[in-house]
């Protein structure tokens, strides 16, 4: 029996045993490269995706467990590939995206905050991006982003 | 001439701005959307996850590559042995005997082999390769390789290495006499440990045979003619069958200026023998177990001041671990010999730098290349001072810093580029430090016993030379192009890798801004061997000064020679011109800068063309009770000659910053048995969004007139500066100095304590003997010379970082 989920609004079947990793099927079987590996083990969030409204570490969560969900992953944020939503683009004009390992994660965690009527306020938005590490950036136009965004009602 | 650019965020730059990559509508996007510059230029496949990093490509049919290491860290290897039992007709094995050309990892000595031949120097050094066309058949076979080994003494401690890699002396004026004059002597000791780059992509390779016996390299790197140069040694090519070519990247930090040369050769060994493209990607953990790290040092120093607060006398003595091969270690120990007086002119100085070698990883490229560990000590040294002395630390820096006249230890006169009498008054006025010094002061006098928390606020400040060491740029030649093709199109040609710094968005804004047109018209070509010259490595906070100078030249150059033929301007001509004249390709050569002169043999001389300055001043909260300190701001000063693109360059400002503060908290590698420990991201720490301060960058602009534009480049000043900063706001807080990065709880407890804080950062313990024995004859028993569980980390008992030592 394979997997049924829903991906980034599509409907989803996958062959593929159950304790597969997400991320592996996502990348692997789906062709959708966007989500990172960086740790393997749940530390750096570079693989971020959400399923079901939260976000979730997809390294670490198995596809039997999402089988009927909803997942989100950056393939699906923009209307079109060639069309960035109001998230990426102030990411874009921020500067909130250097090497951009960290980036598909860190938008993903940062449209579960939005999504759950997050605020601008810098503390919140620290906290909401705090389980997704970025060498580059020091987090300051990260969080300048996001605040944007969320400013800007989107 | 200087700018702030945060904050205000909106600050406007003072010189022709730039058309915008793609001006925003109206109301699209609130504030902070108008500065005038160019948007990242591939930051639009960044954001959408179509930009394509090693991993995320496919080559169908290819086979995945695994490298047999080390579980020693020194021993005659006696042989490799294949467990008869496995199937090994779908896997092949190579060893140092299946090499083509030299088994040398080509970089400034021949010491690193590609693979192990007969000793085994370091734990985590590759013996043999493994390809098999599935992870499952690699994942077994792995399992069934055994080295056998014949254990050797090993050295962990480099002050008692008897091995040396590289030494650098530098005097000037008369130390003894100028200690003879000094009412005060303040000595010290300070030690820093490894740290690790931490790139969030980890190194990635997939070598791609070519027709003819080459091979195509598709991976993540700084250096694609470092990579280049090296295969084509390693495997006896011509510089035509050998292609390196830069995947997107996810960061680098020095981390993959040389350690991919290794990783490249042993997924092309592996590719050339398989006849298929063989994927190396490493995890995590073998990352962080098997790749370099910045050099731990240990800095002895000895500062004489006169009661004046005249500093009249620097002896220093810096010792540097390079680990078990010298890769970059002579050139990382010259930076950080020539930075360890810190920015202040003193009359009387000696300075005497030494690496070693260890029996550990080896020790590689690091942003700040040296000079983080050695300017850590130096400002110690004068914040100590300014406490003996009982003046601000603001005023003793406004006395020592360099001005134009001063000369430096290696005798160096300078003469122009000098903020650093600018950054250090910008930075203290941003800050309001000598107010909060006060404040922290008035609070320390009245802090109670109940008190939880202390505040303190800190000052350092920083030099770092611009570009390549002594006669390094000269020696390298570099060369960069621009090309105006028949079709019409203007490209910018070099093997400049963009890496989050933001090089494919400042190369085509400076030649469009030379050349009078839109940024849009201006292409950057892929960072391919076989198209790109060979403009140096993109390293040393080079790319901007050095090649984007070169980029620009020839831009001009372009445009003269375009508009002599036309005589139109160059925007309303040179497609006529490429359309009638076909392309025009200009290779513009590196250049000395005039009167910039190094004497390699002496070592004396101009060490760098110019230098960046720094200055940052921090604020931490210290518990006490646990003593865990937290950086709660920092504002950091860059005098970084032109800001090209003022939202790339705060972006440098910020990143290094925060890397620094975890240099100074949190970041440490503990080692036994010359292995490193925390090899996993559960146990090598680095800032979240929660630890990372607020961080103020203003970005202060004194030109270098070397460079057409001015530029010196931003890439790893921060990290110079804000360690020492960190420190001294401890010390503020708290009233006790720490000799040892990272200041974590049990080094900060130690030194409230008066007593030493145990280990040291850098050095391996030998294996715990009795008091583990136990909990390690609880879990299975590998068989001597066998990696334990391939498939896992190293580490038995994981670490919290710093919280359970």
């Amino acid at each position: 029996m394979p997997y049924r989920l829903n991906v980034n609004g599509a409907p989803v079947e996958l062959e593929v045993p159950g304790m597969r990793r997400l991320l592996d099927a996502l990348r692997e079987n789906l062709g959708l490269t966007a989500t990172k590996e960086g740790c393997g083990e749940g530390e750096c969030g570079a693989c971020s995706v959400i399923v079901d409204g939260e976000v979730v570490d997809a390294c670490l969560v198995p596809v039997c467990q999402v089988d009927g969900s909803d997942v989100r992953t950056v393939e699906g944020l923009g209307a079109a590939p060639e069309q960035l939503s109001a998230l990426q683009q102030a990411f874009l004009e921020t500067g909130g995206a250097q090497c951009g390992i960290c980036t598909p994660g860190m938008l993903m965690a940062a449209q579960a905050y939005l999504d759950a009527g997050g605020g601008p306020d810098e503390g919140d938005v620290r906290e909401a991006i705090a389980g997704n590490l970025c060498r580059c950036t020091g987090y300051t136009k990260i969080i300048d982003a996001i605040a944007m965004t969320a400013e800007g009602g989107a | 001439m200087t700018i702030t650019t945060r904050p205000p965020r909106t600050a406007p730059r003072p010189e022709a701005p730039v058309a915008p990559l793609r001006a925003p509508a109206p109301g699209e996007l609130g504030v902070g959307s108008a500065r005038a510059y160019p948007l990242r230029r591939e930051g639009p496949a960044k954001l959408n996850g179509t930009a394509l990093y090693t991993d995320d490509m496919a080559f169908p049919g290819a086979w995945y590559g695994h490298t047999v290491r080390s579980t020693e860290p020194h021993a005659r290897l006696l042989g490799i042995e294949l467990d008869p039992s496995f199937d090994w007709s779908r896997v092949i094995v190579l060893t140092a005997a299946d090499i083509p050309g030299e088994n040398v990892v080509s970089l400034i000595s021949d010491d690193q082999p590609i693979l192990v031949e007969d000793e085994i120097r370091h734990q985590a050094e590759p013996v043999a390769l493994l390809a098999a066309p599935d992870r499952e058949t690699l994942r077994h076979a792995k399992r069934h390789v055994r080295l056998r080994t014949e254990p050797l003494p090993a050295v962990f401690d480099p002050l008692l290495s008897a091995q040396e890699f590289a030494h650098f002396n530098l005097a000037k004026g008369d130390v003894e006499a100028g200690f003879a004059e000094a009412d005060l002597v303040v000595e010290g000791e300070y030690r820093v440990g490894h740290q690790e780059q931490l790139y969030i992509e980890n190194n990635a390779m997939i070598a791609v045979p070519r027709p003819g016996g080459g091979v195509t390299i598709h991976g993540s790197m700084q250096c694609p003619y470092y990579v280049h140069k090296a295969l084509k040694r390693a495997l006896g090519l011509s510089r035509e069958q050998a292609v390196i070519i830069q995947a997107e990247t996810g960061g680098g930090f020095g981390g993959k200026e040389e350690y991919p040369s290794i990783i490249a050769i042993h997924a092309a060994l592996l590719a050339q023998r398989v006849g298929k493209p063989v994927r190396m990607i490493y995890d995590r953990h073998e990352d962080l177990a098997a790749t370099t790290k910045r050099h731990p040092a240990i800095v002895r120093s000895r500062w004489g001041v006169k009661r004046d607060g005249t500093l009249v006398a620097q002896d220093i003595d810096v010792v540097m671990d390079g680990g078990a091969y010298s890769t970059l270690t002579p050139v990382v120990l010259s930076r950080g010999t020539l930075h360890a007086g810190g920015p202040y002119a003193c009359p009387n100085v000696r300075i005497r730098g030494r690496a070693v070698a260890t029996n550990t990883p080896p020790n590689g490229a690091f942003r700040g290349f040296g000079a983080p560990q050695t300017e850590f000590a130096a400002e110690m040294q004068a914040n100590r001072i300014a406490d003996e002395l009982g003046v601000s630390p603001l005023e003793l820096r406004r006395r020592w810093v360099y001005r134009a006249g001063d000369e430096t230890p290696s005798g160096q006169v300078l003469r122009e580029s000098l903020g650093g009498e600018e950054v250090l008054e910008r930075a203290v006025a941003a800050a309001d430090f000598e107010r909060l010094r006060a404040q922290t002061a008035e609070a320390r006098a009245h802090r109670t016993a109940g008190a939880r928390t202390a505040h303190g606020v800190g000052l350092a400040m920083a030099w770092h030379g611009a570009g390549f060491t002594g006669s390094g740029e000269v020696k390298l030649a570099s060369v960069a192009s621009l090309e105006l093709t028949d079709d019409g199109r203007i490209r910018v040609l070099t093997a400049s890798t963009e890496m989050g710094q933001g090089t494919k968005t400042i190369f085509p804004q400076v030649a469009a801004e030379r050349l009078g047109v839109p940024v849009e018209a201006v292409d950057i070509a892929p960072q391919d061997t076989s198209i790109v010259p060979d403009s140096g490595p993109t390293v040393a906070s080079r790319t901007a000064m050095v090649v984007g100078g070169l980029v620009i030249k020839a831009a001009d150059r372009m445009r003269a020679q375009v508009e002599a033929a036309t005589g139109r301007p160059f925007a309303d001509s040179y497609a006529d011109y490429a359309r009638e004249r076909g392309t025009l390709r200009i290779d513009q050569q590196f250049e000395a800068y005039p009167g910039v002169v190094f004497d390699d043999e002496t070592y004396r001389g101009d060490a760098y063309p110019c230098y960046g300055w720094a200055a940052a001043v921090a604020e931490v909260d210290v518990d006490l009770d646990t003593a865990e300190v937290a950086v709660r701001r920092v504002v950091s000063a860059d005098d970084i000659g032109k800001v090209i693109h003022p939202v790339l360059a705060e972006g440098q400002v910020e990143g290094g910053t925060l890397q620094a503060v975890g240099y100074a908290t949190i970041e440490e590698i503990k080692l036994e048995d010359g292995r490193y420990l925390n090899d996993r991201l559960a146990t090598y720490l680095i800032p979240t969004s929660l630890d990372a301060p607020r961080i103020e960058a203003i970005l202060v602009e004194k030109p270098f007139s070397g460079a057409p534009h001015g530029a010196k480049g931003v890439g790893e000043l921060p990290m110079d500066v804000v360690a020492p900063a960190v420190v001294s706001a401890i010390h503020d807080a708290v009233g006790a100095w720490i000799h040892d990065l990272p200041a974590t709880p049990e080094r900060v407890l130690a030194a409230l304590a008066g007593i030493p804080a145990s280990p040291p950062p850098g050095i391996s313990v030998a294996r715990r003997a009795a008091a583990d024995a136990t909990a390690e004859a609880n879990l299975e028993a590998p068989p001597q010379g066998t990696d334990p569980a391939p498939d896992r980390p190293t580490d038995p008992q994981p670490m919290r970082g710093p919280y359970n030592e």
